[in-house]
């Protein structure tokens, strides 16, 4: 198998209850390395429920989830197409949600994936710089000056460096998202979560994080958007997956389930989303 | 007369406040502190047992007098074989009392602080107890500022009752010389305003303390 076809993320049959509300039901979902599934559907469908999982955030109640298959070349590097910044040395982790999973289990899944949340929930005590550098210097514990180097070049990429003594507070929605997102790159995950990351940003503040988003799935980053955002979607995502009622009712590239969805269901959600813009 | 005796007791009674209020109320106040912060933990965790212990402490604190408890263990624990001197009775009763109203001033303040602030601290990957400590205490301590000094403030009046387990302190003090001197009036009325001097001085460093936390806060 070559390096770039391996897949990331592979999770088989996720299900999960929240009481007698079954909102997963049997979840099967690929991610290759590089590549960006975004998840759509109407809400309740689910989608937020399998991109916390990811993160150890819920767990459910049967199903695997195995991240970080082994997709180093023969000598042992990484393949070259991977960004800058990705941890390279975890082994391939599997978690199965039919047995108990241990405090141990839910640490390494999170050593491999990180999370942008959609209300950012950034540290308000902490100023930007120590935002993005908590997890890399307090739990990663790598080299402080490396970390805040790191962390610099981060935020200058997203255009805050001149904001990173300043606290949250501070800064507009967009502007926190954007912190929220080096937060997690700062992390080297192998996998990049972003729950519906623009919906609760002005209109106006939406399309510089998007760009950055964008800009990180053209730079070979794996992850797994859910957004409402379709012509982002459509941009930015290698495989659009449709969900509605804990299934999938439909998923393939992006040109064609948003542009030719076959089945009914998701063509009543992509017209009706489509007619509101 | 009255002038005269006013400056002349002022100099013992601020020696009983510096010697006994201030020492008894700040220490029994950090000792309740850590113990409510223990309390909270267990009143937090999600085993029932631990749950069920912290609940019933508090109850018991809040329940009894304040007096009784400090009666229970100078007078009452010598029945059982424990004899303590009056200023280990005093800042123990002092603390446990502390230890149970801060406990859920505490626990509320921790609740307090929106769950996404948990989801973010384990997103970084850290454990439960790294972000309660890291994260989450931080921003629960400038909700809980002002409850906090509101037992703080309550803490040093209480110390009063001391002095009925003999511990020398400012108003012990006051009444040794209001017995001696027969100017009950004017000696308690001298205590009541160094109380509120202290307590003038404890809402002026409230109010600063609050400003200080409310630095990263939008309002």
């Amino acid at each position: 198998m070559s390096p770039i076809d391996a897949p990331v993320l592979q999770v088989r049959g996720l299900s999960k209850s929240f009481g007698t509300n079954q909102v997963l039901r049997g979840i099967d979902l690929d991610v290759p390395r590089g590549k960006v599934v975004a998840l759509i559907g109407p809400s309740g469908s689910g989608k937020t429920t399998i991109l916390r999982s990811l993160n150890g955030l819920e767990t459910p109640d049967a199903g695997s989830v195995t991240v970080g298959a082994s997709h180093t070349t023969a000598d042992g590097s990484a393949g070259k197409d991977e960004p800058s910044g990705v941890e390279h040395n975890l082994p391939p982790l599997t978690l199965d949600f039919s047995a108990t999973v241990s405090p141990r289990e839910v640490a390494a899944l999170r050593d491999r994936s990180a999370m942008v949340f959609q209300h950012y929930n950034l540290f308000p005590h902490m100023s930007v710089l120590q935002n993005v550098i908590e997890g890399p210097i307090r739990v990663q514990k790598r080299p402080r000056a490396k970390v805040i180097a790191e962390a610099e070049r981060l935020l200058d990429r997203v255009g805050l460096l001149e904001k990173k003594d300043a606290h949250p507070f501070e800064l507009s929605g967009g502007q926190q998202q954007r912190v929220g997102i080096v937060r997690a790159l700062a992390l080297k995950p192998q996998l990049l979560l972003f729950d519906e990351p623009t919906s609760a940003l002005d209109p106006e503040l939406v399309d510089d994080v998007l760009a950055v988003i964008k800009e990180l799935a053209d730079e070979g980053w794996t992850m797994v958007i859910v957004t409402h955002e379709l012509a982002f979607a459509r941009q930015t995502a290698d495989e659009v997956v449709f969900m509605a009622d804990g299934v999938v009712v439909e998923r393939g590239p992006a040109s064609q389930v948003l542009r030719e969805p076959k089945e009914e269901r998701t063509q009543q959600f992509v017209r009706r989303l489509l007619h509101e813009l | 007369m009255g002038f005269d005796l006013f400056w002349s007791s002022l100099g013992p009674l601020l020696l009983g406040a510096i010697q006994g209020t201030i020492p008894l109320a700040l220490s029994s106040f950090i000792l309740g502190l850590i113990l409510a912060l223990l309390v909270a933990m267990l009143r937090i965790s999600r085993n029932k047992v631990a749950n069920g212990v912290g609940q019933f402490y508090v109850s018991v604190i809040r329940g009894t007098p304040l007096l009784v408890q400090l009666f229970v263990i100078f007078y009452g624990l010598p029945a059982i074989g424990v004899k303590l001197d009056p200023w280990p009775s005093a800042i123990i009763a002092f603390s446990l009392n502390v230890g149970g109203y801060a406990a859920e001033v505490i626990r509320a303040a921790i609740l307090s602080v929106p769950a996404g602030q948990w989801e973010a601290g384990h997103m970084i990957g850290m454990s439960r107890s790294q972000t309660l400590l890291c994260i989450i205490l931080p921003q629960a301590a400038r909700v809980s500022v002002p409850p906090l000094s509101n037992t703080f403030i309550s803490l040093v009046k209480d110390t009063s009752l001391a002095s009925l387990i003999l511990v020398t302190e400012m108003f012990r003090v006051a009444q040794q010389v209001a017995a001696f001197s027969q100017e009950f009036m004017l000696l308690y009325l001298e205590a009541a305003l160094i109380y509120w001097v202290i307590c003038l001085a404890l809402s002026t460093a409230q109010s600063q303390l609050e400003k200080r936390l409310d630095r990263y806060v939008a309002h």
